[in-house]
């Protein structure tokens, strides 16, 4: 594919134990770049995510990044690569402070942001730092849970539905600080349901349905041509 | 009834209870950060222990290396000898059903203790004290060993729970037992963490024979009873609970000493009975955790 | 057909076979194939590990040794009361037991195996360590005499067969279906409306009854019955037998079971080295045959399983 992706993904097959999950997904990101995987439940989207980072019980096919092949390596192994994962349960550790939770991550190279900008960027966190992690709203939990990958030094970010089951006025924030990410050089593969929301901060669609890349839509067809994005998401 | 019992007695029981409560606290803490951590119910656990008694009589016998020497080096032996089964028989069983790893340390059991049998016969051997003698206390005798032991465990727990509770590396731990898969995708070696977390447990069984070795009789078979006490004793303190492991092994012993007083026919149902009890009026265990999705 | 012709030969062998084997040797086999059915029932069926399932197979053997020993009780009689006693004693520890799955089950039932061996230990009529000795072999329906090892071989037969029907009946009946259920998908069971620990409780009651049958024969078969009958070591070797066998196969357990009885027999001139060498099997069958001998076969050859 081209050469100046940053994430090259190639025929990907999944499975979880038995079932297969993935059928042969092609997608690139490019440096820079914010594209989300939208598609209804189930078509595969945070799957997708869970292959990239090596989370699923078995992967063929290739995903390439910053010219390493991922294939093959463990979990912790792409962690170092350079990728970073936010799940889309959060998995705001109970047992672990805010302040603990946020420094969880290990700085695995440069480039990370120190954790005095982490929480002036996040002003909420500041005033939590040594209640329970779960004792968050659900905002702040997703504020907390992109806060933390975002010190280790990885300049890929992969978000799972940072919007889901938020407030209104919340996922508005929430957009916000995913694009404030982008203005900073993060280069970010979004999985969203939520269509307003993916419209407002990504520059590239990928449509998934049934473990398959489907289309992909630039940020203005996405805009203007609503019928064809119904169509696949079958709203 | 009261007048039949002297202090002494009294006071000679609960320190024998103190002594044992020492030994359970420290082994059940050991089986409790194993299984929070790998959710393995680590079988051989007690033929750990008495690998560490053997290990520090070797290191004695063999090599004149005394008490205090073994007291740091039988445990990294035996912890090295953990990271081995880790590694051959715990590790090829990871994310199946529990129950093999449980069966796997058993049949591990049957094969350790079988072969220390054949090479040191079942009869108890003694180890030297390392600090013979005592102190008259008044009310009772209190052996400068039996003491050294009390304080020593003493610290090992609050060590562990210290490192546990309040350190970075704990903080790894306790993540990596809520959500593995998360703590991996952080860059952190989460098998090798796994690994290392059921060799410290092992070394922690090792150490707890090291400090046995003066007390009891150092035999193959001086784990296995001890085992299902420990067993009883995690029930009871709940499933994974590093601070209810401790209490309930220390609260365990002192029962245990005190019904040697007042019913001694009755000192080796007391554990079960308690747990019996427990399991009926307290089901999620004594100080175990909020519930956790499995 | 063929299971009618393997049924008439497997009649015919089990007619003719004391009077080539050692009959001793044969009823241990029966023994230990009911004891461990019973234990396929629970974690085979049920997916319940139950870590001290030896304790329903010795007390039986205590109280069925008891009973024929000082009282005027006909033997049949003997391994019925001490089944049915196992079986309230199974209900008692299900009680307490059952609320907790898994990898809990498995340490309490040890646990309170070895409450009850204490017991066992202090209580006035098992002799202590000794145990109870020169158990009489009384009459059958108080009238026949089975104190040779022949006769003897019948009446044990006749009760294994039994067992083993009960065992099938149980299987495959709607209450075998619920249990299986449970063992894939606890969850999913309670949101249907069932309450899986009263199930769990009732396997555990009914798994307990048959390995209480098979301690109450050995108790006749060996005119002996000991403190060895509940170790955790006889808990471990029942465990063996069914992993060997081919763990939720209906036959897997007896093969393991036969085999296990055979190969005992032949390392008991070995000496320490035969729990070394059972040990390093069992954990063989772990680490790389997990479906057992029966499972394997039928992974191999009857591609098609149905259930």
């Amino acid at each position: 594919m081209t050469s100046d992706a940053l994430l090259s993904v190639e025929n990907l097959h999944a499975w979880y134990g038995e079932s297969k999950a993935l059928h042969g997904m092609n997608f690139t990101v490019r440096p820079g770049e914010l594209v989300t995987l939208i598609g209804r439940n189930g078509a595969g989207k945070s799957t997708t995510l869970r292959s990239i980072m090596g989370i699923v019980g078995k992967r063929t096919g290739s995903i390439r990044f910053d010219g390493q092949e991922l294939i093959g390596k463990r979990t912790y192994q792409i962690a170092r690569a350079g990728i970073a994962y936010c799940p889309e349960e959060r998995a705001i550790f109970s047992s672990l402070n805010v302040s603990e939770n946020l420094t969880l991550p290990p700085v695995l190279k440069p480039g990370g942001i120190a954790d005095s900008d982490l929480l002036a960027q996040f002003p909420n966190l500041q005033r939590r730092l040594k209640s329970p992690g779960t004792k968050l709203s659900g905002g702040e939990q997703q504020m907390l849970a992109i806060a933390r990958i975002l010190r280790t030094g990885a300049r890929f970010l992969l978000l799972d539905e940072p919007s889901e089951g938020l407030a209104p006025v919340v996922v508005k924030e929430i957009g916000e600080q995913i694009l404030r990410l982008k203005a900073q050089g993060f280069t970010i593969l979004l999985v969203e349901q939520n269509l307003q929301f993916a419209r407002r901060v990504a520059d590239r669609h990928v449509v998934v349905e049934n473990g398959v890349v489907v289309d992909t839509l630039d940020a203005e067809t996405l805009r203007t041509d609503m019928d064809r994005v119904k169509h696949y998401l079958g709203v | 009834m009261f007048d039949h019992i002297s202090i002494q007695l009294l006071a000679g029981q609960l320190l024998i209870g103190l002594i044992n409560g020492s030994f359970y606290a420290m082994l059940s803490l050991g089986l409790a950060i194993i299984f929070g951590l790998i959710h393995v119910v680590n079988f051989a656990h007690g033929a750990q222990y008495m690998l560490g008694a053997f290990v520090a009589l070797l290191l004695l016998n063999v090599l004149g290396i005394p008490y205090w020497g073994a007291l740091f080096i039988a445990p990294v032996i035996v912890g090295a000898f953990g990271l081995l089964m880790e590694r051959t028989i715990l590790r090829p069983l990871r994310g199946l059903d529990p129950l093999y790893s449980l069966l796997a340390t058993f049949a591990s059991v049957l094969i350790i203790e079988g072969l220390m049998r054949l090479e040191f016969g079942s009869s108890g051997l003694p180890y030297r004290s390392p600090m013979p003698g005592g102190i008259n206390l008044g009310f009772m005798f209190l052996p400068w060993y039996r003491g050294w032991v009390v304080v020593f465990s003493l610290a090992v727990c609050l060590g562990t729970w210290l490192l546990i509770e309040k350190t970075k590396l704990g903080a790894y731990l306790r993540a990596a037992n809520e959500r593995p898969e998360i703590v991996e995708s952080f860059g952190i070696n989460v098998p090798r963490m796994m690994s290392l977390t059921y060799a410290f447990g092992v070394g922690l069984a090792g150490l707890g024979g090291v400090l046995a070795a003066p007390i009891y009789q150092v035999s193959p078979s001086m784990g296995s009873n001890l085992m299902i006490v420990i067993f009883a004793v995690v029930v009871i303190g709940g499933m994974g609970s590093i601070l209810g492991a401790i209490l309930t092994g220390y609260l365990i012993g002192i029962v245990e000493g005190l019904t040697k007083v007042f019913y001694p026919e009755g000192s080796n149902l007391a554990i079960f009975v308690i747990m019996i009890l427990a399991l009926i009026l307290r089901p999620n265990g004594l100080f175990s955790a909020p519930e956790k999705s499995r | 057909m063929t299971r009618y012709a393997l049924f008439a030969l497997f009649a015919v062998l089990a007619v003719l076979a004391p009077f080539q084997i050692y009959p001793i040797l044969l009823m241990t086999i029966l023994c230990f194939v009911v004891f461990a059915s019973s234990f396929n029932l629970l974690l085979g069926y049920a997916g319940l590990l139950c870590f001290g399932h030896a304790m329903f197979f010795g007390t039986a053997a205590y109280l069925s040794g008891w009973m024929l020993k000082h009282t005027a009780l006909s033997i049949e009689l003997c391994f019925i009361l001490a089944a049915l006693a196992m079986a309230a004693l199974g209900w008692l520890v299900g009680l307490i037991s059952a609320r907790r799955g898994g990898i809990q089950f498995a340490m309490i039932t040890l646990a309170i195996s070895q409450f009850v061996y204490f017991l066992l230990l202090r209580a006035p009529f098992t002799g202590g360590e000794d145990g109870l000795q020169r158990i009489p072999r009384s009459a059958l329906f108080g009238v026949f005499d089975v104190s040779s090892n022949v006769a003897l071989y019948f009446v044990v037969l006749v009760f294994s067969v039994l067992a083993i029907a009960l065992f099938y009946r149980i299987v495959h009946s709607p209450f075998g279906e619920v249990l299986r259920a449970i063992r894939d998908n606890e969850d999913r069971v309670e949101s249907l409306g069932f309450q899986p620990e009263r199930f769990k409780i009732l396997a555990l009651t009914l798994s307990a009854g048959l390995a209480g049958l098979a301690g109450a024969m050995k108790a006749a078969v060996f005119q002996i019955a000991t403190l060895h009958d509940l170790s955790f070591h006889v808990s471990g070797t029942i465990i063996f037998m069914t992993l060997l066998g081919g763990l939720g196969t209906m036959t897997g357990p007896m093969v393991g079971a036969a085999l296990i009885v055979l190969l005992n027999d032949e390392l008991a001139q070995f000496g320490e080295w035969a729990l070394i060498i059972q040990g390093t099997v069992f954990l063989a069958v772990i680490l790389f045959f997990r479906k057992g001998v029966v499972g394997e076969i039928k992974a191999r050859f009857w591609k098609p399983a149905k259930s």
